[in-house]
């Protein structure tokens, strides 16, 4: 009795475990910072010019077995955007550029995602800026997942596409090299 | 050549700084407006922010010597003719011209230092960060910056209405006072 017991508890473990796991959801972990929003823009076709958008939110689900079922949302606060010198971020901020006071917030919302294996995907969705809104897709790569050491579970992508500056309603002109910027995305989900 | 002033008249060095500082303030509002509007690859893009914050700074020094020189010198009176009420308005008209110049000023440095950086006056010196650490100080900044440069034209241009009624409809000696030292002996003839 006692060893049919055993058994079966030990029968429903491995059933368990082979049970395929849901979709796990994430919250990306802006609040450790292991997530960014960064972007390069060239300057004059000299150097490039790094920038961020500090203060950002957003989730994903993720499921390994189905991963075309994942879904990503984002939003960003856009007057954090911060390029390291006070003067140009307010220049961002104004008309000439984000209008973050007509435009405070700008989104990400997925509509499909596609893997290319090798760990990488494409992600279409719905970028909200500047009032603008239109689908894009990010070149996406899974960097890993795993346990943490802190008891939770976590996994992190990066992502790069490219956005032409006239097409989101940004009219200054900043120069023949400079129509369009990369983005790179960096985040880092905890499973909730 | 008469330097100080006396009860009757201003002297030189009042009058010149009148018109110094009338003259570079009124500069520094165009300034302000056309370089702001100016293109990436206009060749003043940068020359005209340095030229604006080196004046701005230079004038704050020039408005605490004129501010000391009428402190510690002899005023000449309000002319008979002028009403009480014309005299109190004058006077708390330049009091506000005051006040404004020296907060425009003041706001203007909080704009270029919010990131710690100095304020370079040509080259050569610079005036170091004051940290106050507002968030988003130089969007604040600017915005006081600007529309109390706008309150100041308003006073600017009350304080010439009011000189161009005395000088055309009373036809007293209110602008001509600023405009020239009034010598001993135009004055008072009979004490030759």
């Amino acid at each position: 009795m006692f060893r049919i017991t055993i058994i079966t508890a030990f029968t429903a473990l491995v059933l368990i475990a082979a049970i395929p796991v849901p979709a796990a959801d994430y919250v990306i972990d802006t609040k450790g910072a292991h997530a960014s929003i960064k972007f390069k823009i060239s300057h004059l076709g000299y150097s490039w010019l790094y920038g961020s958008f500090k203060s950002f939110t957003g989730s994903f689900s993720y499921d390994e077995n189905n991963p075309s079922a994942s879904k990503v949302s984002v939003e960003i606060n856009t007057s954090s955007v911060y390029t390291n010198h006070a003067e140009r971020d307010k220049h961002l901020r104004s008309a000439d550029f984000l209008q973050v006071a007509k435009y405070p917030k700008a989104s990400f919302v997925s509509i499909s995602f596609q893997e290319q294996g090798n760990g990488k995907a494409l992600l279409k969705g719905k970028l909200t800026l500047n009032g603008v809104t239109k689908p894009i897709i990010i070149d996406v790569t899974h960097v890993g997942a795993g346990k943490d050491p802190w008891g939770g579970y976590r996994r992190g992508f990066e992502g790069r596409t490219t956005l032409t500056l006239k097409e989101w309603n940004i009219k200054r002109d900043l120069g023949p090299a400079s129509g369009q910027l990369e983005m790179i995305l960096d985040v880092e989900g905890i499973r909730q | 050549m008469q330097i100080g002033n006396n009860e009757q008249s201003w002297g030189v060095l009042s009058i010149l700084l009148h018109w110094l500082v009338a003259l570079t303030v009124f500069g520094l509002f165009t300034l302000g407006i056309w370089m702001t509007g100016l293109d990436y690859y206009h060749a003043w893009y940068n020359r005209a922010p340095l030229i604006h914050k080196s004046v701005g700074i230079i004038l704050a020094c020039v408005l605490l010597l004129r501010l000391a020189w009428r402190l510690f010198n002899t005023n000449p009176e309000a002319l008979i003719s002028h009403a009480p009420w014309e005299k109190k308005l004058a006077h708390n008209i330049h009091l506000l011209l005051y006040l404004m110049l020296f907060s425009i000023i003041v706001s203007g440095y909080f704009i270029s230092t919010s990131d710690g950086r100095a304020v370079e006056v040509f080259n050569w010196f610079e005036v170091p960060a004051y940290p106050i650490g507002i968030e988003r100080q130089e969007d604040i900044a600017g915005a006081v910056h600007w529309y109390l440069a706008l309150i100041l034209m308003a006073l600017v241009a009350l304080h010439t209405i009011s000189t161009l009624k005395h000088h055309i409809i009373d036809r007293d000696e209110t602008l001509k006072r600023m405009l020239r030292v009034t010598k001993p002996n135009e004055k008072k003839p009979n004490e030759e």
